[in-house]
């Protein structure tokens, strides 16, 4: 074998100081296996080492946590003697590159993640981000990977058998060049049958299940060295290739191995394939794993060593079962037609060893090789800004108008030509799919349900990383509360450019600050999460995401939904009107849309008057005396009145709103904590706001067919409910269209 | 009265077909594997929707040959009742128990979504509690759901009054609005739409419960 020169190294993107620590943990120079090992485990894929020193800060402790970060998926108590097991990942380079795949492989491997806990998968929620439909050089390659990403998630949930009940869906310029595919699931299971990724019992076999291993995903682009390429002969497009039949089976076997007892722990081989997923086992559980990669099951002939542990062939795990009882979990393998194999055994000399034909091609001390990544503190400046604080003239012509351009707007208009793709009823648990302010699902073994919601917004992280990530998380509790569910943990997914770039670090730094300083205020910990980096095309990066995924319970029973249902009830305006003012305002759908420009700052956030409006709201909704909830958020309060009256019966509202603040303001601001509500009992709705020092402005009645918005005796707007939500209904119908 | 529910490799509707009718309805229900030789003991059979084998190929022709499906037609031939939902449906048609076929959706995008449907006919085991004409909100979840057949089908399909379901609003471009068709004996149904998930008040239609109970009323009757 011939040495590693620097430019190997450099191929394999370690630094020279990486290097010197390989050096220093082996003893001695590595083999190419190795170096290769070494390289994906300390990618920042794998091994977080730029973030991992702010993530400590993060809250990841509550009464109802069972399981924190580090394993595959967080665990929460929902009671009754179940859990949920949930999680939010990226898949935003592969998605790019090939839409379809990208996507769905994104789909496959937090299913992975969730079943590998024991917790069969019940949910999935897709938060995406794209450049604009209809940008004049790239809105034709922007609508075919909107469409690609949408039919890959919807290929990969609907054979799995999950449902996708809902997310997000925004679109902006800095997305062009990458567009963001993050995916959550959450899976349910008892509480006291989580399995762990864990290698126990020296001697217990290593039993490799599931695909065979492929020559796909190994490494990325820059792997492209002459000498990587003369040892691997051919080269394979980076993206894998997904297929979930097969994770249905693996899925279905997987759950009922689990249930014979024989196993003792299992972990899934998802990024970095089975290199990870042994030395992490081996790492977690304080012991060794020795592996002959003879007998790993192949898809094709001639594979290097470095290959088989490199790939990253989808729908493949690696469990440790009780010696003896092997033949326990083939036997469930075998009756689902799935190829289960002893490669290895549990060691006790705490080393991954890897051996081909005899001969040891690999032998790295797991803990340091999985626990003991570099950890940067990367330098960091101001966090990057393109847009002016100052805020332009603007004066609004038609306010009707203006309402008319925000409801067909990309990120306001209705999104079911996403989610009708999807199936969001299978599991027949769907209380509320996908158009709500937030999911939600009957555990059927348990009087509970489980809401989620995903929020994220890059506009206003890219005027404040950390307000924005407040107010992400402020919004993500709301829509919980909305629906009348009590918020309980957070997972979180951080899309941002490069770290090295100081300015991005610090945005980073800001936003996982602020969104800790928020989740620990809303007692939502967050007990996991992915963080994806370098998303960045020729030097620019995306707008700073982190985007936020809160989980809540509530009793199971009909939903509280978001639209008005007969005329002459009282509409509320729970929380009042809120505050803006014009540097505030520039970070609004409005400035988009309307203006055509951003500036300024996001919205103010004032959390202890937030956490009081979402207590109102829940208790609003237990006593059953909402007929409708929605928050205002995109678009204001002109949109969230609009939304509410595009529900079956097309009731409309007509309001007067009685503030002084400006009319643009008035309409379209998107402070937060508000929410729009309708109902039979105002009275006692004031007496709840009133208890929890909220404001509950009663600003109209429902009615048939219309939407009237007055103030101080101005009509603002008029409009036929059914013209209004043509317009919003079929707007991204029609930019695919175009 | 007790309904076995097929599982293939890949169905992913067979809890829920299994819960409408035991929870929602009351009834006994069993699983049956897809490689058992026999139904076991049975008063009617449903084969649930998913995606059998991966549905690679084409939508159920891998699930007409597996072991179970010699026993499920001649069940059929003796005259239980057979209900095949969604991919149930798209395996009853390739295995010839019923004629035509499911391509797919004019809009070539999967669907899904709560659609309505008028009963056709009431005069078969699976709508005889309904009446004809009466209109039942049930969800579709398909990518191939459009039927076609030929004209000569289709006629005879009509002629005989064997067209158990019509779109309101044809959602995917099927011959005649056709959304589910009975076999000359009239003891096997074939739908796209899901009753099992218009069987819960919670989730938002008990529509339709009324195919099983016209199931269960039909047992009780012969």
């Amino acid at each position: 074998m011939s040495a590693i020169t620097p430019e190997i190294i450099r191929a394999h993107q370690l630094s020279e100081e990486e290097y010197r620590k390989i050096l220093e943990i082996l003893g001695r120079e590595p083999t190419y296996t190795e170096l290769g090992i070494f390289s994906v485990m300390w990618s920042e894929h794998c091994s977080y080492k730029s973030s991992r020193l702010h993530l400590r800060r993060l809250p990841t402790r509550g009464l109802r946590v069972l399981q924190g970060p580090g394993e595959n998926a967080g665990v929460v108590d929902i009671g009754g003697g179940y859990a949920i097991a949930f999680k939010i990942e990226s898949h935003n380079h592969p998605s790019f590159i090939e839409p379809f795949q990208g996507a769905a492989t994104g789909v496959g491997g937090i299913l992975r993640d969730i079943f590998t806990m024991g917790a069969r998968p019940v949910a999935v929620l897709d938060s995406l981000r794209f450049g604009p439909l209809d940008d004049p050089e790239v809105g034709a390659r922007n609508r075919r990977i909107l469409e690609g990403v949408v039919a890959g998630i919807a290929h990969y949930g609907n054979c799995f058998g999950v449902p996708t009940i809902g997310g997000e869906c925004v679109f902006e310029p800095s997305y062009n060049g990458n567009p963001l595919v993050n995916v959550f699931a959450l899976g349910v299971f008892k509480k006291d049958e989580i399995f762990l990724a864990r290698a126990h019992g020296v001697g217990n076999p290593v039993i490799y299940v599931g695909s065979k291993t492929g020559k796909d995903g190994i490494h990325g682009a820059s792997m492209a060295s002459a000498e990587f390429t003369e040892e691997s002969k051919q080269k394979r497009p980076n993206v894998q290739v997904g297929d979930p039949f097969m994770e249905k089976l693996l899925l279905e076997a997987c759950l009922e191995a689990m249930k014979t007892g024989a196993i003792v722990g299992i972990q899934d081989m998802g990024a970095a394939g089975l290199t990870c997923s042994t030395c992490e086992m081996g790492s977690r559980g304080g012991t060794g794993i020795e592996i002959e990669l003879e007998r790993v099951p192949q898809r094709e002939t001639g594979m290097t060593p470095y290959e088989i542990m490199l790939s990253e062939s989808q729908e493949r795990m690696l469990l440790v079962a009780e010696k003896g009882r092997e033949e326990e979990v083939f036997r469930v393998f075998r009756k689902w037609g799935l190829d289960a194999v002893t490669i290895g055994r549990v060691t006790d000399d705490g080393m991954m060893r890897v051996k081909n034909h005899g001969e040891v091609v690999a032998e790295i001390p797991a803990r340091p090789l999985a626990d003991e990544a570099p950890l940067y503190d990367r330098p960091r400046s101001r966090p990057l800004r393109r847009a002016p604080m100052d805020p332009p003239e603007f004066v609004s012509v038609s306010f009707e108008n203006d309402l008319d351009k925000l409801l067909a707007s990309a990120d306001i208009c209705s999104k079911r030509w996403i989610w009708e793709q999807y199936d969001y009823m299978v599991r027949t648990n769907t209380i509320q799919g996908p158009g709500g302010d937030a999911a939600v699902i009957r555990i059927k073994e348990t009087d509970v349900s489980v809401a989620m919601a995903l929020d994220g917004n890059g506009r206003y992280c890219s005027l404040d990383p950390r307000e924005g990530a407040r107010l992400a998380v402020a919004e993500c509790c709301r829509n919980l509360s909305t629906v009348g569910a009590q918020p309980v943990a957070a997972t979180n997914c951080l899309n941002f450019g490069n770290p090295e770039r100081p300015e991005i670090m610090a945005q980073l730094v800001e936003a996982i600050e602020g969104m800790g300083e928020a989740c620990r205020f809303f007692e939502t910990p967050i007990t996991g999460g992915n963080v994806s980096l370098y998303n960045e095309t020729l030097g620019e990066a995306i707008d700073p995401t982190p985007v936020i995924g809160v989980v809540g319970l509530l009793p199971t029973g009909p939903p509280l939904t978001i639209d008005f249902k007969v005329p002459g009830r009282a509409v509320i305006l729970l929380g009042g009107f809120g505050v803006c003012d014009p540097v505030r305002f520039g970070s609004t759908q409005y400035a988009k849309v309307v203006v055509g420009k951003v500036w300024g700052l996001p919205p103010a956030l004032n959390m202890d008057y937030e956490k009081r409006v979402q207590a109102a709201m829940r208790e609003i909704a237990a006593a059953g005396l909402a007929e409708s909830a929605h928050d205002v958020s995109d678009g204001g309060l002109a949109v969230a009145l609009a939304e509410a009256c595009f529900g079956p019966t097309a009731t409309g509202a007509e309001v007067e709103l009685e503030s002084d603040l400006r009319p643009e303001f008035l309409l379209f601001h998107e402070g937060p904590s508000r929410i729009v509500l309708s109902t039979a009992a105002p009275e006692r709705v004031a007496e709840i706001a009133a208890r929890h020092a909220v404001e509950a402005v009663r600003i109209g009645a429902t009615m048939k067919g219309r939407l009237v918005i007055r103030s101080r005796g101005e009509v603002l707007v008029d409009r036929p409910v059914r013209q209004l939500r043509d317009l919003w209904e079929g707007a991204l119908e029609r930019m695919l269209r175009s | 009265m007790r309904f076995g529910v097929v599982v293939f490799p890949g169905s992913n509707c067979d809890h829920d077909a299994w819960y409408a009718v035991s929870r929602n309805l009351g009834h006994e229900a069993n699983y049956i594997w897809h490689d058992s030789a026999e139904l076991g003991n049975v008063d009617a059979v449903i084969l649930p929707g998913g995606f059998s084998y991966g549905d690679y190929l084409r939508c159920g022709a891998i699930a007409k040959f597996s072991r179970v499906m010699p026993a499920i037609e001649r069940f059929a031939r003796e005259g239980g009742l057979v209900i095949g939902i969604c991919n149930g449906f798209q395996i009853l048609v390739e295995a010839g128990l019923l004629p035509g076929a499911l391509i797919r959706n004019r809009g070539l995008k999967f669907i899904c979504r709560p659609v309505e449907l008028e009963v056709a006919t009431t005069d078969s085991p699976f709508t005889c509690l309904a009446s004809k004409g009466q209109k039942l909100t049930i969800p579709i979840a398909h990518g191939e759901g459009c039927y076609y057949a030929d004209e000569r089908t289709l006629d005879e399909l009509e002629a005989e009054d064997r067209v158990a379901f019509r779109y309101v609003d044809n959602p995917n471009g099927s011959l005649r609005d056709i959304a589910g068709i009975l076999n000359r004996e009239r003891n096997v149904l074939g739908m796209m739409p899901h009753p099992e998930r218009a069987s819960d008040p919670l989730m938002g239609s008990t529509d339709g419960l009324i195919i099983f109970q016209s199931m269960v009323a039909a047992m009780a009757a012969r």
